[in-house]
């Protein structure tokens, strides 16, 4: 089952994984993905949700099955409990069933010639003249050694397999949130349309806790908070939320879900000798809403076609592989960098603050912040309040 | 010293990305903890989305 050599070995089968490995099979390159979990998909560390325009961005069609549920807008609560109402009248996203999804994607990489073996572990990599040259793999209690002539680590967040190879990726507890999630049904849900996100200080310190509809009576409840600004446990702090909300506090937990979100520190430099880091574990996530999904499978589509043409050159030196970095920060990382410093400007506010903001700006407003778009107005917001004038500076 | 508690530890690997010295790993049976590694700098103990983990640095005087 596990081949001796693959020009390409691709560590992990979520979404940055299996896109890395789509497009890299589309030209015609030998492709392993070693994914070790017993299935793709599972557990998610996921609140699911995918937008209509990163959906449109990557250019996919996705069956029916993957979908739980449409979404057309937003029911966003201050911490002072007023809430404000996004509402497009129209689908802008989806909440994804991510098991089936992420199959369904490892299933478009195998249908263009990639290979995908699942419970195999890909434990460390192989170094041979100064170049990452293959991986150690475990699988079914025997280990094997694979060559290649390039490794894309897309192992998630453990980002274990990218410091292996020499890249510091580890994540800095600053930007680093701690999520954790329940898998309600028997909840009612007033309309699951919308998504529905609280904030607050008090509930989930530099965070949000989020319910995400997957039909009219079960849904994605969860919560991510900053690990530094945290007083206990993701999971205390959403029982606590769950306790007191009267629609969930006799609800049913079909699943329960954990995970650690990069939210920031992007890197400057993603490649080695032989070696690119995709995804989560590069930390390519969106700082303030904690999305991952496109990014990864953006990044893995970019890493792909750097890849297949240091191949075709016979040159998969960090020099020639680093065009990575070059068009992964002109297309993403700028705009990352700058959601960046969105979100370390919001953790900074007090709930007083934070009432402020929800009563002074849309819905509209809210989605361009989050992709960094119109940040000069979210300053001069800000500047109306004197303790904030310092903190709206570092926005312009 | 370092503690997980293993009834508590969903395996999400949250400890390992913020784990400055590689001192834990993520496989299907659970995290791995190398002990030689740790320094007890407690990162892993904060992130921890479920409070599984427990680092006390005056091991010595317990035990």
């Amino acid at each position: 089952m596990i081949p001796r050599k693959a020009d390409v070995i691709v560590v992990g089968a979520g979404p940055g994984g299996t896109s890395t490995a789509k497009h890299l099979a589309e030209k015609d390159i030998d492709v392993v993905v070693f994914e070790k979990r017993q299935e793709i998909g599972a557990p998610k560390r996921c609140g699911e949700g995918l937008s209509s325009n990163s959906i449109k961005l990557l250019g996919q069609k996705i069956p029916k099955r993957c979908i739980a549920q449409a979404i057309d807008g937003a029911i966003i609560y201050a911490p002072n409990g007023k809430c404000a109402e996004i509402d497009y009248g129209e689908t802008v996203g989806y909440i994804l069933e991510r098991k089936v999804y992420d199959k369904w994607l490892a299933e478009e990489a195998v249908r263009k010639g990639a290979r995908i073996i699942a419970k195999a572990n890909v434990y460390d990599v192989i170094k041979k003249n100064g170049f990452i040259a293959g991986v150690k793999v475990e699988w079914e209690g025997d280990n094997f050694e694979v060559e290649s002539k390039v490794v894309v680590a897309c192992d998630g967040v453990e980002s274990t397999i990218a410091r292996k190879a020499g890249l510091n990726t580890t994540n800095t507890l600053i930007n680093i949130d701690s999520g954790y999630q329940f898998e309600m049904s028997g909840i009612d849900i007033e309309d699951e349309k919308k998504l529905y996100f609280f904030f607050g200080n008090k509930i989930a310190p530099r965070g949000y806790i989020w319910i995400f509809p997957k039909g009219k009576d079960r849904a994605n409840v969860g919560i991510g908070i900053g690990a530094n600004f945290a007083k206990k446990s993701a999971m205390e702090y959403l029982l606590e939320f769950v306790k007191k909300n009267e629609s969930l506090r006799n609800g049913s937990i079909l699943e329960v879900n954990a995970g650690g979100i990069p939210v920031g520190g992007f890197l400057k430099n993603m490649v080695l000798n032989g070696f690119v880091v995709v995804g989560d574990a590069a930390h390519q996530v969106n700082p303030i809403h904690g999305g991952g999904m496109k990014e990864a499978q953006i990044a893995g589509k970019i890493a792909a076609s750097v890849i297949a043409d240091a191949l075709a050159k016979g040159d998969v030196s960090e020099k020639t592989l680093k065009k990575y970095n070059e068009i992964w920060w002109k297309e993403r990382g700028k705009e990352l960098e700058k959601v960046q410093k969105l979100r370390e400007v919001i953790e900074k506010l007090s709930d007083e603050d934070l009432n402020f903001l929800a009563e002074n700006i849309t819905g509209e407003d809210l989605i361009n912040f989050t992709h960094g778009k119109n940040l000069g107005k979210l300053a001069k917001i800000l500047m109306k309040r004197p303790s904030l004038v310092k903190l709206a500076r570092a926005l312009i | 010293m370092w503690k997980i508690s293993k009834e508590k530890c969903l395996r999400c690997g949250a400890c390992v990305g913020v784990c400055p010295f590689l001192a834990l790993e993520l496989s299907e049976q659970g995290i791995v903890f190398f002990k030689e590694k740790c320094t007890l700098c407690g990162i892993c103990e904060k992130v921890c989305p479920v409070g599984a983990i427990k680092v006390s640095r005056n091991d010595s005087k317990k035990s």
